[in-house]
């Protein structure tokens, strides 16, 4: 899950690294009374899950009060990227004297955690990374030995930072390790990391994506609240269901991620355009399958419904029994094909045989099921 | 032949007192795999159904004789249990557990690749790997595969896989082995160890490989199947249309920042040699195609 740069750096400040005062706020007010407390000149900047903040006028200087409330007004609402910005984080402004890059994150190709260091902070990586790779120093680090001190020095210094600020940076990184690794981050991004005109290295920006799967060892609920889901991902979320909304007219429910994806391709291939992606995993019985029928059915954009199962160590019967059943539990309002096939399709088809309807209907294959559901949802189908 | 486990594999079963271990485990003993020990420190010297339960893995492959580990254990404690059999003396240790945090996975396998090298792992979050009439360990319903060969199976994806072992049996076409290596970041076993297997496999004559968005493992197959592999190759992609930035289902299945698109992959694994299918069911098809000219 992506952090909001302020929980990012309070995440950072947690494991000892040095990031500014400031205070998270929703309204004017709140923003101007933060901006008394820390004293101005302060930064007014926009908390949303997304880059490209600066370019769309939601990182703004403040030189006085005055400054706080003008820009704290205009960028509430603001919409950068189709993120509409809630939450401001006002900051105490730094002297910045040098802007560099750092980040760790997994190398899926290695198997190494990869760190990247750059005297060239402040801009997107990824431009950094096609004009001047050489900007970029990497390194790769064994999960079982960690990063050790000699070996971080010898990162920092491939990197030409400005020497006086070695030390410094060294610790700092080691911090930022122990941070990436004991606070189970898929990523951790400091950019820039800047050495201040007293020549301080500081956090002045974090991006900090959290690994879901280690809630058994961290409180992840305060950074899950912030999510940015649309109601139909918090009811699937809530549900325990693998949902991911798409912006089309095509429910889709399918068992198991590749299959679900699958079908979202095929939707797709014969020119429909899916609402969602929805795994309901393995076992399909009528609980979930009810659940996710309740879901999809709650999504307004809706105008058919696509049921793709195939039976592995569930058969037939039990799908289709479940099927029967989700559908006597939720009153649907798109008609539905299903295409089911596996361990005893046969027996299942033969069992949803007399409930087909022009509101529910079978299809042999996955193709055909999609180019029936397709015409339905374009109102062209029967 | 098959490869990683065949009719001589002997299993045990971490998490066999559990409700899904148990399940899964009776059924893949069921299937005819040789099941013959599960693990639980707090119930040692009791048994599932005959199945005789030890302490750790050390005590039951002393015990047993087993060379095989499934790890039914939840996700929190995955990595001792890895780190368990693999001391244990297993040869393979399958994980079937999903929800494993990234910096674990990462953990154990470079700990394996440096204290215990000759320990293949498989998964985590895979449905694990069945040799057709031979063994079955993990959770695919053994009935929908037909034995023998030509054809083995290598996919990042569960449901897909079972599609396919499925299509081929429809089409009486056999599997020697199918391998789940599963859809998380950090895979035990990837693509490329497969694809090497089955080329040393003399039963094996076709390799059917289903791949799925995120990082850049079908690309890396792509490179080994042109330098290394002779045998025919089809390939499935699932993934084509997702967007960008979400997590389909699979932790590794994501498209970021342009990279680990559907696309990509199949242009690095079409320039390869290997055949492409725009769905399952054109995979499956153009297998039986490869098949029939043997």
């Amino acid at each position: 899950m992506d952090l909001f740069e302020y929980q990012g750096k309070q995440f950072f400040a947690s494991y000892d690294m040095p990031v500014s005062p400031g205070e998270a706020v929703t309204t004017v007010e709140d923003a101007v009374a933060a901006a008394e407390r820390l004293g101005t000149p302060v930064m007014v900047k926009a908390q949303v899950h997304t880059g490209g903040r600066g370019k769309a006028g939601g990182v703004k200087f403040a030189a006085d009060i005055d400054a706080v409330r003008t820009h704290a007004t205009n960028i509430l609402g603001l919409d950068i990227r189709g993120h509409i910005v809630e939450n401001l984080w006002i900051e105490k402004a730094s002297d910045i004297a040098e802007e560099y890059y750092v980040s760790f994150t997994l190398d899926r190709s290695a198997k190494k955690h990869l760190g990247m260091l750059s005297a060239e902070g402040g801009v997107e990586i990824e431009t950094v990374a096609e004009e001047t790779p050489d900007a970029i120093a990497k390194i790769w680090v064994d999960p079982v030995n960690g990063l050790a001190e000699d070996q971080c020095r010898q990162w920092v210094l491939a990197a030409n930072l400005n020497p006086d600020v070695t030390d410094q940076t060294v610790d700092l990184l080691l911090k930022l390790y122990g941070a990436y690794t004991d606070g189970d981050a898929d990523l951790v991004e400091i950019n820039p990391l800047i050495v201040t005109s007293e020549g301080r290295v500081h956090v002045l920006d974090a991006k900090v994506t959290l690994d879901g799967n280690a809630g058994f060892r961290h409180d992840l609920d305060p950074f899950d609240a912030t999510q940015p889901r649309d109601e139909r991902e918090a009811a699937a979320h809530a549900k325990g269901l693998q949902y991911v909304g798409l912006e089309g007219s095509v429910g889709v429910i399918a068992n198991g991620a590749g299959l679900a994806m699958s079908t979202v391709d095929v939707v797709n291939q014969v020119g429909g355009r899916p609402a969602n992606f929805l795994d309901i995993g393995g076992g399909a019985n009528a609980d979930v399958m009810a659940g996710a029928l309740e879901v999809i059915n709650n999504d307004a954009d809706v105008q058919s419904i696509f049921i793709n199962i195939f039976g592995g160590i569930t058969r037939g019967e039990e799908v289709a029994n479940g099927i029967i059943e989700a559908m006597n539990r939720v009153d649907i309002s798109s008609p539905i094909v299903i295409r089911l096939d596996g361990t005893n399709a046969d027996e299942g088809r033969a069992l949803l045989e007399p409930h087909l309807s022009d509101r529910l209907m079978m299809a042999p294959t996955m193709l055909e099921a999609a180019q029936k559901v397709v015409a339905l949802a374009e109102g062209t189908g029967s | 032949m098959s490869i990683f486990i065949d009719e001589n594999t002997k299993v045990v079963y971490q998490g066999l007192t559990g409700s899904q271990g148990r399940y899964y485990g009776l059924l893949n003993r069921d299937y005819g795999t040789q099941v013959v020990a599960g693990t639980n420190p707090k119930k040692a010297g009791t048994d599932v159904e005959g199945i005789p339960i030890f302490a750790t893995v050390a005590d039951a492959v002393e015990a047993t004789g087993a060379n095989v580990s499934c790890v039914f254990i939840p996700a929190a404690g995955v990595r001792s249990a890895v780190l368990e059999a693999a001391e244990g003396g297993v040869d393979l240790v399958v994980v079937i557990t999903e929800g494993v945090p990234m910096h674990d996975e990462a953990y154990f396998f470079n700990k394996l690749k440096a204290d215990y090298p000759d320990v293949r792992l498989l998964g985590p979050n895979c449905p694990g790997l069945i040799s057709p009439g031979k063994a079955n360990i993990g959770i695919t319903a053994g009935h929908i595969a037909k034995e023998g060969g030509p054809v083995g199976i290598v996919s990042r994806s569960g449901t897909l896989t079972y599609q396919a072992l499925y299509e081929l049996k429809q089409k009486d076409i056999g599997c020697t082995t199918c391998v789940g290596i599963g859809g998380d970041p950090v895979p035990g076993t990837s693509f490329i160890d497969c694809l090497a297997a089955f080329e040393e496999d003399p039963e094996t004559e076709a390799v059917m490989m289903i791949g799925e968005i995120g990082g850049s493992a079908e690309e890396e197959a792509a490179e080994f199947i042109a330098a290394n592999v002779s045998k025919p190759v089809v390939a499935y992609i699932a993934g084509l249309t997702a967007p960008p930035g979400k997590k389909m289902g699979h932790a590794g299945a994501i498209v970021s920042g342009g990279k680990g698109t559907a696309q990509a992959k199949m242009d690095a694994l079409a320039a390869a040699g290997v055949r492409i299918g725009q769905s399952p069911s054109e995979a499956g098809d153009i297998m039986a195609e490869v098949v029939a000219a043997l």
